[in-house]
């Protein structure tokens, strides 16, 4: 497998299928691991840096999951191949930036992703589509389990895993899941139940992790506390919140097209009617207009069009994605009219 | 390296934006950080909190500063340097600012107890001294016992253990001559 082969079909998690699908876009758990007596990445040599990449990789291959799936040196790729890599949340903007001694391994589903040398040596990764964060904790469960009997772990019985920073000490594990809530953002709900989470410490970011913005209603609520709780009992918390916030979402869903389904099918079908004729557009309006579409196949008003493909153009209109496509470098203009033209080719078939 | 924005000071924080779609790095002076910090401010995450949050470590542990080495005997990074920068050094870190860190993990996580899972071949640190025992083993006693020392990572008692192995392999059938002289010769 090679990185333009990703370009061919999208990730494993987008397809728009799996439980509560309409509201939830993906699951997804990390675990953060470090190696026993080797300076975190931030304080290590190039040559230790060099040496846990190597170990890292031995032990892949000799994972069964893992064998044979792309293993990327990020120093030989480009600053575009590298956005596409983050586009695709396979890696953070962090990896992408610093990439000196780092590396990725992505599988062929695109369903696991090891970033090597990031904040941890490991941050071993497995996403789903839809709300499966079970099925989700089974895959990076097994991985991590087969990579514990390969490398020596740093891990201290009272303080389990140990981790660059102290905030993912513990299980330094991390489960996010990935929500559409238009309806809650358009009744003005939203607020009021982004602030019940953060007291309840969970934390609410954007579409690509960590300092990101939520933008096209999207939101990524994962846990703050990574010690003192058993994996699973973290997961129980994170599916406790979220079942609550999908029914508040469906909620709303069934208030705004009560009280004003007009307002609705009017921004639905307009945003519909953008997306099929504009001939320049931005990003940022794509994905505002994206984020209508769906909620209007969701409730079923608009019915000509796959979830699987609206989650599909969220991805392949961005930047290095279209970039990648055309197969050179694009100026900031000519991505919006390249952007225009594969919505509409999309959507017109 | 000058500061991007003013191109007059030395630049001494390293920042990552997202502009126009693009990612980009900045590197910029104490004033002009301090300024884009407070544009940036609600992007902040916990973990850039933590220069904060330290200090309440070392409030709780009061003046009794000879108690917890100034820096990790592995790794060399001061709890200064942690201070600045909220990442430990290293694995060792943990246990260098173990009196300092407690605290901190307790009002990050509200716990101090690690419950989730334990990685394969973990085994609970026993301390273990050579006794007559020990020299009394065979080959492939000594190696479990040397597995079993690396898994707790008591790596000078490993590599007493190590040498012994390699004496008793090199002379199976001669016990009487496995001394200090062919311990020299392996170190050589």
């Amino acid at each position: 497998m090679k990185l333009n082969d990703l370009l061919n079909h999208v990730g494993g998690w987008i397809k728009g299928s799996g439980p509560n699908s309409d509201i939830v876009i993906s699951s997804r758990i990390r675990l953060a691991r470090n190696l026993a007596r080797v300076p975190f990445p931030h304080w290590a040599k190039k040559e230790e840096l060099e040496e846990v990449s190597r170990l890292a990789k031995s032990a892949f291959e000799q994972t069964e999951p893992l064998q044979g799936n792309l293993f990327l040196i990020l120093e030989e790729l480009d600053s575009i191949d590298k956005q596409f890599l983050v586009e695709r949340h396979l890696m953070s903007n962090e990896h992408a930036i610093r990439s000196s001694q780092k590396a990725l391994l992505v599988n062929e589903d695109e369903n696991v992703a090891i970033m090597v040398n990031e904040e941890d040596h490991l941050r071993i990764q497995a996403m789903e589509s839809g709300f499966d964060l079970d099925a989700t904790w089974n895959a990076v469960n097994a991985i991590d389990n087969r990579l514990s009997e390969l490398l020596p772990y740093a891990f201290k019985k009272d303080w389990g895993y140990l981790t660059a920073c102290p905030t993912n000490t513990g299980t330094g594990m991390r489960g996010s899941v990935m929500l559409h809530l238009p309806a809650l953002v358009m009744s003005r709900q939203i607020n009021r139940v982004l602030e019940a989470i953060a007291k309840l410490s969970f934390t609410t970011r954007g579409l690509y992790g960590e300092g990101t913005q939520a933008s096209g209603n999207f939101f990524q609520i994962s846990n703050q506390v990574s010690l003192g709780q058993k994996e699973e009992e973290i997961l129980g918390n994170i599916k406790g919140v979220i079942r609550q916030i999908i029914e508040q979402e469906q909620k709303a869903r069934e208030a705004l097209l009560a009280e004003h389904r007009e307002m609705l099918e009017d921004r639905i079908w307009r945003s519909y009617g953008t997306l099929k004729n504009a001939h320049i557009i931005t990003s940022n309006e794509t994905v505002e207009l994206l984020s209508m579409l769906r909620v209007g196949n969701d409730l079923g008003i608009v019915k000509d069009v796959e979830r699987g493909l609206i989650n599909e153009l969220f991805i392949l209109t961005q930047p290095a994605h279209l970039q990648k496509l055309e197969n050179k470098k694009l100026s900031s203009n000519e991505r919006d009219v390249k952007r225009a033209q594969i919505i509409r080719d999309k959507l017109l078939h | 390296m000058l500061c991007n924005l003013c191109n007059k000071n030395q630049a001494t924080v390293h920042l990552t934006e997202i502009v126009d779609e693009q990612m980009s790095e900045l590197h910029l002076c104490d004033d002009c950080a301090r300024k884009k910090s407070m544009e940036m401010e609600q992007q902040f995450g916990l973990s850039d909190l933590l220069a904060g949050l330290v200090d309440y470590g070392k409030q709780i542990s009061g003046t009794d500063k000879g108690a917890v080495p100034a820096q990790c005997g592995f790794c060399n990074l001061t709890y200064e340097d942690f201070r600045k920068i909220g990442r430990l050094g290293c694995s060792e870190c943990y246990t260098s600012f173990s009196k300092y860190l407690g605290p901190l993990l307790k009002r990050i996580h509200g716990a101090i107890q690690h419950l989730g899972k334990t990685p394969a071949h973990y085994v609970e640190p026993v301390p273990v001294k050579m006794t007559k025992a020990t020299k009394q083993m065979d080959a492939a006693e000594l190696k479990e016992r040397l597995q079993a020392v690396i898994e707790r990572e008591e790596f000078e008692e490993a590599a007493k253990l190590r040498d012994m192995i390699k004496e008793l392999e090199a002379k199976p059938r001669d016990p009487e001559k496995k001394k200090k002289g062919t311990a020299k010769k392996d170190e050589a």
